[in-house]
C-alpha cells in the first residue's frame, strides 16, 4: 500500500534537543557535507542564527489542539502552513529538516504528519533526532520535562560534547538515556560529528521498516519491563525537587538506571494473539492512556494469520498494517513496546496477556 | 463511476489542451483569457486561441492568488504582492519589509486588497498612500475574506475568527469563537453567514445575526476548496468522494438540514468551482477527473477524463462560456462551452 506513494514523498527529519546541546552544529554539519542533496530547512524564528542554506524558513512553533476532545491530539499549525508552501516548490529540494527550539515537544511535530492528510500525502516523517549535551543532560532530566520528552520520543540520540566529560560521566549519562528510551540508536559525538546516514534516511516511522524491537544496546537487559511499577506513587509529590529520582543498580558491569517518571515497557509472547481482542484493547489503551504514552510499536503474530502485523503510534494515534508473510523458520512471537510517563505496567501487561488467543 | 460509462454526456472533445511547465495551483479568468497560476515563480496567460504566455511574478513559491476579472493578485514567499493584468503587465502592489511569506489574500468589491503574513493581517485603506493598516491576530492567520460591501474583513485563526473594520480605527473587532484551528474562511454573498474550514475534516459556520453555530461535518479529508453557487443558494465543497453542497437559501442556512450530495465516485474531490450564472458545479478529483454537475437534478457531464495527476485548479470565465482546468503535474485545458 504505502510502497506506491512513498518514493515520491519528501522525507522530513526533526532535530530536537535542549538549548545549547548542539542542534545547530548538527544542522550545519548536515548542510555542509558534500552529499549533493538539497535541503529545505525550517528553523524557529527566534532560534540561533548562522544557518548556511538557500532555503531557510522561519517557524513559530504554534501547537494547536484538535477539536476532538483529546488534549494530546495536537498539530504544529505553522508546519501545516509551511510544508504546504514548500511543496509548491518541490523539485527544488530533496529533503526537509525541521529544527525545533529546546523547549519543544516533538509529539505535535510528529502528529502533524499523521493528522494532516495534505501534509502526509506529500511528505513523510523520517525520524526524530535528539541532540543531548553529555555534560548537562542529567541536570536537564531533573529540571526540564521537555528534555525528558525529547529523549523518550527520539529514534536517534546524539550524546554530544563527549570531550567535556569523563568516561564515567559518559557511561552514566548513557545509562540514564537508556533508562528512559532503550530503543533509540545512540551515537556519542564531539561537535555533532556523526555519519549522515546515522541521522538521515532512517525511515523510523515507516511501518515496513519495523523489523526489530530489541533494545539498542549490548548487554543483558532482556527483562527491562520487569521494573517495579510501584515507584511512581511514592514520588508523585516530589517532582521538581532537587533530589535524584533515578535509581541505579548494576549487573554484569553495566550501569542501569530506572527513571521514576518516564519508562518503557516491553512485552512478548510466543502464543498467537486474537486480533479481535488485541486491536480493540490497544485502541482502548491509547484512548485512555494516550496523554502518557509517547511512542509505541509492535510486531504481532495473530492466530490463523500467515502475515506479520505491525503497528506504531504516537500518543493516541495508531497506524498499523500487515507487513509481510512470516518466513519459514521465523519465530512467530508478538512483541510490543510502550515508552511513556507513569505507565500502568501491571494493567498493560495483564491486558496484553488477555489478548492471547484461546 | 458514472463518468466511465458510455452514456455520460461529454464535453471533452471541446477541450483545447495546453502544455504548461510546472505544477498548477490555481486558475482564474481575466475576461476570456485564462490565467494558470504555477506553484512557483509565474502565471501563464492563455487566450482561447492564443499561445501561452508566461509572466514571471515571484522569486519563489506562489502561496495564494485571487482575481477580480481585470487582474490576478498573487502572494509569494518572497514577501511580494503582485498584480498581473490580461496584457501580461505586472506590478508590485506591496512588499513585506521583512520578506516574510505572504500567506493569504482577499479582495474587496472596490478593489481593496487585504493580505496576511504570519499573525498579522493588513489592508491598504483607500486614499491612504502610506503604510497599510494592520491587525494582530491571536495566532497565525488561516484565511481572509471581505464581507460583500467591503467594510469588514473576516480573519480566520486558532479558536475562531475575527471580524475587523479596517476603516473604522476606533471600532473593536468582533470575535467569533469556536475551538480548533480555522484554516480558511468565506462569507456568504448576502453577508449573513460566515463559514470556516478547519484542521479537522469539517466546516464551521456562524449565522451572524444571532451567532448561532453550524457544524458541517462528514468529510473524508480537510476541506481545501469552497465555492458559492450563482446567487449564493449553495456552498459547494471539496474533501469528500462526492460533491457536498450545503443549502443556504432559507433564513436558517444549512442548520438542521442535510447537504445535497452529487457525483458519487470512488475518488476524492479536491477542487470545486460553481458556474457564475447557472446552477452547475465543476468538480475536480484526485484521479484527474473533472465532472460538471447540475445542482437541481445531479445530471453529470464529463469535462476531463481521469489522468495521472490530481486536479488542482478550476475556473469559469465570467460569462460561463469557458472552463479552465489544471493539474498538479502541469497539464491544463480550456473547455469551450459557448
Amino acid at each position: 500500500m504505502s510502497e506506491q506513494t512513498s518514493p515520491e514523498k519528501i522525507p522530513v527529519t526533526v532535530l530536537t534537543g535542549y538549548l545549547g546541546a548542539g542542534k545547530t552544529t548538527l544542522l550545519n554539519r548536515i548542510l555542509s557535507e558534500p552529499h549533493g542533496r538539497r535541503y529545505a530547512v525550517i528553523v524557529n524564528e527566534f532560534g540561533e542564527i548562522g544557518i548556511d542554506n538557500d532555503l531557510v524558513v522561519g517557524a513559530d512553533e504554534e501547537v494547536f489542539e484538535m477539536n476532538n476532545g483529546c488534549i494530546c491530539c495536537t498539530v504544529r499549525g505553522d508546519l501545516v502552513r509551511i510544508l504546504d508552501g514548500l511543496m509548491r516548490r518541490k523539485g527544488k529540494f530533496d529533503a526537509i529538516i525541521v529544527e525545533t527550539t529546546g523547549l519543544a515537544d516533538p509529539a505535535p511535530v510528529a502528529q502533524t504528519f499523521f493528522i494532516d492528510e495534505n501534509v502526509g500525502r506529500k511528505t513523510k516523517l523520517d525520524a526524530v533526532v535528539t541532540v543531548a549535551d553529555a555534560k548537562w543532560l542529567n541536570e536537564r532530566l531533573k529540571d526540564a520535562p521537555e528534555a525528558k520528552n525529547q529523549i523518550a520520543f527520539a529514534d536517534v540520540i546524539l550524546i554530544n560534547k563527549t570531550d567535556l566529560v569523563s568516561a564515567d560521566e559518559l557511561s552514566d549519562v548513557e545509562a540514564r538515556i537508556r533508562g528512559i528510551n532503550p530503543y533509540a540508536k545512540v551515537h556519542k559525538t564531539q561537535r555533532a560529528k556523526v555519519p549522515l546516514e546515522a541521522v538521515l534516511g532512517r525511515n523510523a516511522f515507516d511501518l515496513d521498516r519495523i523489523l526489530d524491537l530489541e533494545p539498542d544496546f549490548l548487554g543483558d537487559d532482556h527483562d527491562h519491563h520487569h521494573h517495579d511499577h510501584d515507584h511512581g506513587q511514592d514520588h508523585d509529590q516530589d517532582h521538581g525537587h532537587d533530589h535524584d529520582h533515578a535509581h541505579s543498580h548494576s549487573h554484569g558491569g553495566l550501569k542501569h538506571y530506572h527513571d521514576e517518571e518516564m519508562q518503557s515497557i516491553a512485552l512478548r509472547t510466543d502464543k498467537p494473539l486474537d486480533p479481535d481482542k488485541f486491536l480493540p484493547w490497544v485502541q482502548d489503551l491509547v484512548q485512555k492512556e494516550g496523554p502518557n504514552i509517547l511512542r509505541c510499536k509492535g510486531i504481532l503474530a495473530f492466530k490463523d494469520d500467515d502475515q506479520r502485523f505491525v503497528f506504531q503510534g504516537v500518543h493516541m494515534i495508531l497506524d498499523g498494517d500487515h507487513q509481510r508473510p512470516w518466513q519459514a523458520g521465523e519465530k512467530r512471537d508478538s512483541r510490543i513496546i510502550f515508552i511513556g510517563r507513569n505507565l500502568p505496567g501491571k494493567m498493560i501487561t495483564e491486558g496484553f496477556e488477555s489478548c492471547i488467543a484461546k | 463511476m458514472a463518468a466511465s460509462g458510455n452514456d455520460t454526456v461529454s464535453v471533452v472533445e471541446r477541450t483545447r489542451p495546453i502544455a504548461i511547465k510546472g505544477g498548477i495551483v490555481a486558475a482564474h479568468f481575466l475576461g476570456r483569457i485564462a490565467a494558470f497560476v504555477l506553484g512557483e515563480a509565474a502565471i501563464v496567460l492563455v487566450a482561447p486561441d492564443g499561445e501561452p504566455r508566461r509572466v514571471a511574478t515571484h522569486d519563489g513559491a506562489i502561496l495564494d492568488t485571487i482575481a477580480d476579472g481585470g487582474r490576478v493578485i498573487s502572494a509569494g514567499d518572497d514577501g511580494k504582492i503582485v498584480a498581473t493584468g490580461a496584457d501580461g503587465a505586472s506590478s508590485v502592489l506591496a512588499r513585506d519589509p521583512q520578506h516574510r511569506w505572504i500567506d493569504h489574500l482577499a479582495l474587496g468589491p472596490d478593489g481593496v486588497v487585504a493580505w496576511s503574513a504570519g499573525k498579522t493581517a493588513y489592508v491598504h485603506v483607500k486614499g491612504e498612500a502610506k503604510e497599510p493598516r494592520a491587525f494582530a491576530a491571536p495566532s497565525t492567520v488561516g484565511g481572509l475574506a471581505f464581507f460583500p460591501k467591503g467594510f469588514r474583513l473576516a480573519i480566520a485563526h486558532y479558536n475562531g475568527a475575527t471580524l475587523w473594520f479596517p476603516n473604522a480605527s476606533g471600532a473593536t473587532p468582533e470575535k467569533l469563537e469556536w475551538k480548533g484551528s480555522h484554516l480558511g474562511v468565506t462569507v456568504s454573498p448576502d453577508g449573513r453567514f460566515l463559514v470556516t474550514t478547519m484542521q479537522e475534516p469539517m466546516l464551521h459556520g456562524w449565522r451572524l445575526m444571532d451567532r448561532q453555530h453550524m457544524r458541517m461535518s462528514g468529510y473524508a479529508t480537510r476541506v481545501m476548496s469552497l465555492s458559492w453557487s450563482a446567487g449564493g443558494d449553495w456552498l459547494a465543497t471539496s474533501g469528500a468522494a462526492q460533491l457536498v453542497l450545503w443549502p443556504f437559501q432559507g433564513k436558517d442556512g444549512p442548520m438542521g438540514k442535510t447537504p445535497r450530495l452529487l457525483t458519487p465516485s470512488g475518488h476524492r474531490i479536491d477542487v470545486v468551482a460553481c458556474h457564475p450564472r447557472t446552477g452547475v458545479v465543476a468538480a475536480g478529483y484526485d484521479n484527474g477527473l473533472v465532472l460538471l454537475a447540475r445542482i437541481e437534478d445531479g445530471a453529470e457531464i464529463l469535462a476531463k477524463k481521469p489522468g495521472d495527476a490530481p486536479v488542482t485548479a478550476l475556473a469559469w470565465s465570467g460569462d460561463g462560456g469557458l472552463l479552465a482546468w489544471g493539474t498538479e503535474s502541469g497539464e491544463a485545458g480550456l473547455v469551450n462551452l459557448g
